[in-house]
């Protein structure tokens, strides 16, 4: 039987999992918001890595079979999506619930009119979600539940009467937490066959639409849609296997700002310092200086040539300049987190926020929008910002040495990637940067990878881990 | 369950020692004894007893209220009489202290003092601290001495010659006339006889780190250790009998092998050597120790324990040269050697004795010992490749020391430390 080694990295922000084989190779990724529950941040990503390396394991499994016929990547992406939607939609179906149980809870005189205000928004919201999931790929979007659900649910209150606007939105805060705090049990093969019959109806059903779409895009679905028969019954044998697999965990680490809580033993809890920094080091072997920005704190890291860690720094008393920072800033902007970054790049210069504090930079960035400032320009310079703070927290640690990786959430935002890499080049030359597209599974995947020579240097503390 | 804190015949002659201090203190006025407040850093602790005066010490007035847990409510009371949040909080604990009516660490009234005495002149906060002092107590007379900073790295024949002449035309004739007792060379030179004989005993018991097991911490129980030769008692009979009775307790606990003593019992297993730079937090001082001590870490070597004077390079008083050795001593803190100075003698710690890591605690209130930390800390990782870590706390202001930011910080650096010693260990099999 194959092993497996997990990684969980508990963030204030999100919740990681990485799962690897034994070649330290990636094979199962899992995120989530990180909740007041912990608990079930945890397992929820650790379920959705679990979910993501049968995947892998299948796609590993048919390798053959998809060189031959691409087709069979399209329609395996497919049951991906279907299958995320599944998932989705259960939570989906007990936030409806909840919902209605809350309204029914209220006293307020006209809570039977809020009543059908709600059905009525669930009904446009919920088909919405639906067709962004199986058409457009919603769930590769790494978009969380209470994210999802939240943008759409606030563009229709905001359409209806404004006397329902403040129930409305009290139902709604009162219900998301207890739904994403539940954990929810799925069977996986029950998932995909349950994907494969949606996907069965999709392909049937398919027939005369094709005018206004690209070619390229309908010779891919008819290929799917003329073998369907024919793919579906040569997959179905591997899924079979891979679901009937187990996925054999043989040791664990948990890193993070929550790891404290993980009901790990204490050798399997490692700090995420260690973990970002073996993850990264991993990943780019001649990484010597690791920038990683999370949710609240900001570290740079040194490391040797075995990627151990040599000299840290974090920022200490005040989180300006974390990724919470762009959170706030957004909510400031009534803009989501991911349109930040893109927006600051539309910038034509960096307006100068003076504020090292995030909640002043909040009074600064409204006292500069009525001036006329902008709103690109602002971000811009909010993003500057920043990464000047970072860039100070480098130079504390004995600045950058060749070559420098980045990794954390915010790594993913364009704009603070194109400060980072001005800054850097700016102060220490022509380095080597390194940006991963899985920067922010880093600290999850220097755990696992822990996790596995735990076992291998054979510490005493071996036999308490498998346990 | 965290034991009975074990106490050692030192411990009972130290407290025996302090406790008859703040008494003669406290009978000051009565005995007709003048009291002189100075500070511990180039203190003259020998000049002072010739003179028969009875010495306060604001600062560790201050430390001691905050590991009594007194030091929120001074701070706060400093605060409200207009001192600013960025002010030294030993100046604004022992403001506040005074203010709240100067009730000392045991509990008994410390009284005013006839003589304000500044001999180190490094640290600019305590210049400021006394201005203030001198405010409150207009009759105090004030000696301030300038004690030139070691520059270049050495104490030249005309800076001593500049000390001696402060300490002749200024400090001797103001103390003489406070006290009513003619300066008596004599005497002096007999407490300086007496202050070398503590000297070298304490230097001896600081050697002791060089056993493995470590038989004393000597950061967090080495605090305990300087006290008597900082606080007063340099240059009597009784630092040097306390000393000799420390050295053979250390001695007995070296012949069994024996680690340092915690609050919670002897320490069981040592995992970690390391070398402290700057001082301890001392409102959380239980549960900074604990931090290390939980995970075997014993301080080997510490800046700290130097604030008074080093003794490591050799250095002591000479009776023969009585004023000259005055002068190089208030010279010679810690605090006064420049930052080459202090990364070589950081240095020659972590290397005799065998530390595995290298920490500093820099404290938001502290000038004289934060500035340069980061590049002393950055020279010394690079000269010996040591790994090293670094946090942040303060003296006495309960307010800045954040458990879990420096737990944290801790954590990943013991982490570091275990991870490399895997690593060495596998490559050694290899």
């Amino acid at each position: 039987m194959s092993k497996y080694y997990l990684g969980i990295d508990l963030g204030s922000t999100t919740s990681k999992a990485v799962i690897i084989n034994e070649k330290d190779e990636i094979i199962g990724r899992g995120i989530t918001n990180t909740r007041a529950n912990y608990k079930v941040a945890a397992d929820i990503a650790r379920e959705e890595a679990e979910y993501d390396a049968r995947f892998s394991l299948l796609t590993q499994q048919l390798k053959n079979e998809i060189a031959e016929y691409p087709e069979f990547m399209k329609y395996m992406a497919d049951i991906r999506s279907v299958f995320q939607y599944r998932q989705f939609e259960r939570r989906m179906d007990l936030l409806k619930k909840t919902l209605r149980e809350t309204v029914d809870g209220f006293a307020y005189d006209n809570k039977d009119e809020i009543a059908d205000r709600l059905n009525d928004i669930l009904n446009i919201i919920g088909p919405q979600i639906r067709h962004e999931f199986l058409e457009e790929d919603l769930g590769s979007r790494n978009q969380f539940f209470r994210d999802i659900i939240n943008e759409r649910y606030n563009q229709e209150v905001e359409k209806v009467d404004r006397k329902y606007f403040e129930p409305l939105m009290l139902a709604f805060d009162k219900s998301i937490t207890p739904v994403e705090n539940q954990m929810l049990q799925f069977n996986f093969k029950e998932l995909v066959d349950e994907s494969m019959r949606v996907l069965e109806v999709k392909y049937q059903g398919l027939a005369d639409m094709q005018e206004d779409k690209e070619d390229w895009y309908f010779s891919e679905l008819n290929a799917v849609k003329n073998n369907f028969k024919s793919l579906e019954s040569s997959l179905r044998g591997h899924i079979d296997q891979i679901a009937g697999e187990e996925i054999h965990i043989v040791n664990m680490v948990g890193t993070g700002y929550g790891r404290a809580l993980l009901p790990f033993p204490e050798d399997c809890i490692k700090s995420e310092i260690l973990c970002h920094a073996f993850g990264a080091h991993a990943v780019f072997p001649n990484t010597r200086t690791v920038l990683d920005i999370g949710g609240q704190d900001t570290k740079a890291i040194q490391v040797d040539s075995h990627g151990l860690v040599t000299s840290f720094h974090m920022n200490d008393r005040c989180a300006a300049g974390c990724g919470r920072y762009l959170g706030y800033i957004a909510d400031e902007f009534g803009i989501s987190i991911n349109e930040l970054g893109p927006e600051a790049m539309e910038a034509d210069k960096e307006t100068d926020i003076c504020s090292t504090c995030t909640v002043f930079a909040g009074a600064e960035v409204r006292e500069l929008l009525n001036n006329g400032e902008k709103r690109p320009n602002i971000l811009a310079g909010l993003h500057k910002a920043i990464v000047q703070r970072s860039m100070s927290l480098i130079a504390r640690s004995g600045g950058v040495r060749n070559e420098f990786t980045f990794t954390g959430g915010v790594a993913r935002n364009q704009a603070v990637l194109k400060y980072v890499t001005e800054m850097v080049k700016d102060s220490y030359g022509d380095v080597t940067m390194n940006i991963h597209t899985d920067s922010i599974f880093m600290g999850a995947l220097g755990g696992a990878m822990f996790a596995r020579r735990n076992i291998k240097v054979d510490l005493p503390a071996k036999a308490k881990a498998i346990n | 369950m965290p034991q009975e804190a074990q106490k050692e015949k030192s411990m009972i002659l130290q407290k025996e020692m302090i406790n008859g201090l703040f008494d003669e203190l406290e009978k000051a006025k009565e005995t007709g004894k003048k009291v002189c407040y100075t500070f511990v850093p180039g203190n003259l602790s020998e000049l002072i007893r010739t003179f028969d005066m009875l010495p306060v010490y604001p600062e560790i007035n201050a430390l001691q209220s905050a590991m009594r847990k007194k030091s929120g409510a001074y701070i706060k009371e400093a605060e409200k009489n207009a001192h600013s949040e960025d002010v030294c909080t030993y100046v604004k604990c022992d403001v506040g202290m005074m203010l709240k009516g100067n009730i000392g660490p045991t509990g008994q009234k410390i009284p005013e003092p006839d003589i304000l005495l500044l001999s180190y002149t490094g640290c600019f906060t305590f210049m400021k601290w006394f201005e203030t002092l001198k405010r409150e107590y207009p009759n105090a007379e004030v000696i301030m001495l300038h004690t030139p900073y070691q520059e270049n790295g050495e104490i030249r024949p005309e800076m001593t010659e500049y000390m001696v002449k402060q300490l002749r035309e200024e400090a001797i004739p103001k103390m003489e006339k406070i006290s009513g007792v003619k300066f008596d060379e004599e005497k002096l030179k007999k407490h300086l006889k007496l202050a070398k004989e503590a000297q070298d005993w304490i230097t001896k018991i600081f050697e002791t780190t060089k056993h493995r097991p470590s038989p004393i911490d000597a950061y967090f129980a080495g605090v305990y250790y300087i006290g008597p030769i900082n606080i007063g008692f340099r240059g009597t009979q009784e630092a040097v009998d306390y000393y000799k009775e420390l050295y053979s307790e250390i001695q007995e606990r070296i012949d069994l092998g024996l680690g340092p003593i915690t609050p919670e019992g002897e320490m069981k297993e040592e995992k970690y050597r390391l070398v402290v730079e700057g001082p301890p937090n001392w409102t959380s001082f239980r549960e900074f120790w604990k931090i290390f001590y939980d995970m075997g870490a014993v301080i080997v070597a510490s800046s700290y324990t130097k604030v008074g004077g080093v003794y490591d390079m050799g250095w002591r008083h000479d009776p023969e040269r009585p004023l000259e050795s005055l002068a190089e001593y208030c010279m010679n803190c810690y605090t006064n050697l420049n930052i080459p100075q202090r990364i070589d003698l950081l240095s020659k710690c972590i290397q005799d004795y065998h530390a595995d890591g290298y920490v500093t605690n820099s404290i938001k209130s502290c000038n004289s010992f934060s500035a340069g930390q980061l590049g002393m800390m950055r020279e010394i990782e690079d000269r010996l490749e040591i790994p090293v870590g670094f946090i942040e706390s303060d003296l006495v202001d309960p307010r800045y020391f954040s458990y879990s930011n420096i737990k944290n910080r801790l954590e990943s650096f013991f982490q570091m430390l275990e991870q490399r010693k895997i690593i060495t260990a596998t490559e050694e099999v290899v």
